[in-house]
């Protein structure tokens, strides 16, 4: 068990880190939700399944959704901050 | 400069954190209000899922200030966007077969599922906020997939309306009846049927439709400006 969740973190902080690092921001957009599917997946695993259910719906799924539709409006790459 | 600064900033707050958290043990219960909701929760309430309990009982007045929030939310996005006089009619490339017929197949399902989640609150863990939230995503797999499909605004605003003035009248209903809001008025029945918990299924059902069309319309103004 210790060892699935440390795994689960793992990928979890890893997804984080490259959340941050993308300059394509889809790719952020889609490493945030993994984030939040894995911390659904350890809510459930530490038995809050009410908040791991909540997590999965609105995190996973609803938040990416919207900002997938906030980057088809703007851009989809980052710019250099020295450009601005 | 800048950076060390951050950097000292960044420091402090470390600081702070670690030296208010290292003094609390880990994995002792502190609070002794906790072991009163799990000792004593079923037998007050009716409910056997005890997050629901305190969620919509005990602490019900809370839960209307988060729907109050989450509606104004909502109310304020379609302010927003509702402004942008400019709406282009987008053509709108259709989805492949296999993507229609996977959404139609499984819309009804999902459909079902939050109305279980919503429904069992009191007995299953779930209940309205997360009930709503996989409706709201149904809806939201739909629009992925039958592009041309879209949900009245009308019949949303008309279910959230509703769900958040029958989540009021019950609680005014209760300061009526035995004297202060939100009270559990109504027989509490044998814990773990289905019509039991008094209030608790009414409110959690009102709050998942109310959940469910907000996140839904909130889908539906995106998805409408981005054509």
């Amino acid at each position: 068990m210790i060892f699935v969740i440390t795994f689960l973190v793992l990928i979890m902080l890893a997804s984080a880190i490259s959340a941050c690092v993308f300059r394509d921001l889809l790719s952020a957009v889609i490493a945030s939700g993994i984030v939040s599917l894995i911390a659904a997946i350890l809510f459930y695993l530490l038995q809050a399944p009410d908040v791991a259910m909540a997590e999965a719906a609105i995190g996973a799924a609803l938040t990416t959704a919207i900002f997938v539709i906030a980057i088809r409006r703007t851009k989809r790459y980052e710019e250099d901050e020295k450009n601005n | 400069m800048r950076r060390i600064i951050s950097i000292l900033l960044l420091g402090i707050v470390a600081l702070g954190i670690i030296l208010s958290i290292s003094k609390i043990p880990f994995g002792i219960p502190k609070s002794k209000v906790g072991k009163f909701y799990i000792d004593n929760g079923v037998k007050e309430t009716g409910a056997t899922n005890i997050v629901t309990s305190v969620v919509v009982n005990y602490r019900g007045f809370d839960t209307l200030g988060e729907v109050t929030i989450l509606f104004i939310a909502a109310l304020g996005l379609g302010a927003v966007l509702s402004t942008r006089k400019n709406k282009v009619e987008r053509k709108i490339e259709p989805a492949s077969l296999i993507l229609r017929t996977g959404c139609r197949f499984l819309f009804p399902l999902i459909l079902l599922f939050g109305t279980y989640i919503f429904i069992h609150g009191h007995l299953t863990p779930g209940g309205g906020f997360q009930g709503g939230a996989i409706i709201a995503s149904a809806f939201l797999l739909i629009y992925l997939g039958c592009r041309e499909r879209r949900i009245s605004e009308r019949g949303t605003k008309l279910i959230e309306s509703l769900g958040g003035l029958i989540f009021v009248v019950v609680g005014l209903a209760g300061l009526v009846i035995s004297g202060y809001f939100l009270r559990n008025f109504l027989p509490k029945g044998i814990p773990n049927l289905l019509f039991s918990g008094g209030i608790i299924p009414i409110i959690y059902i009102a709050i998942g439709f109310k959940v469910g069309s907000e996140l839904a319309g909130i889908i539906d103004n995106l998805m409408e400006e981005s054509g």
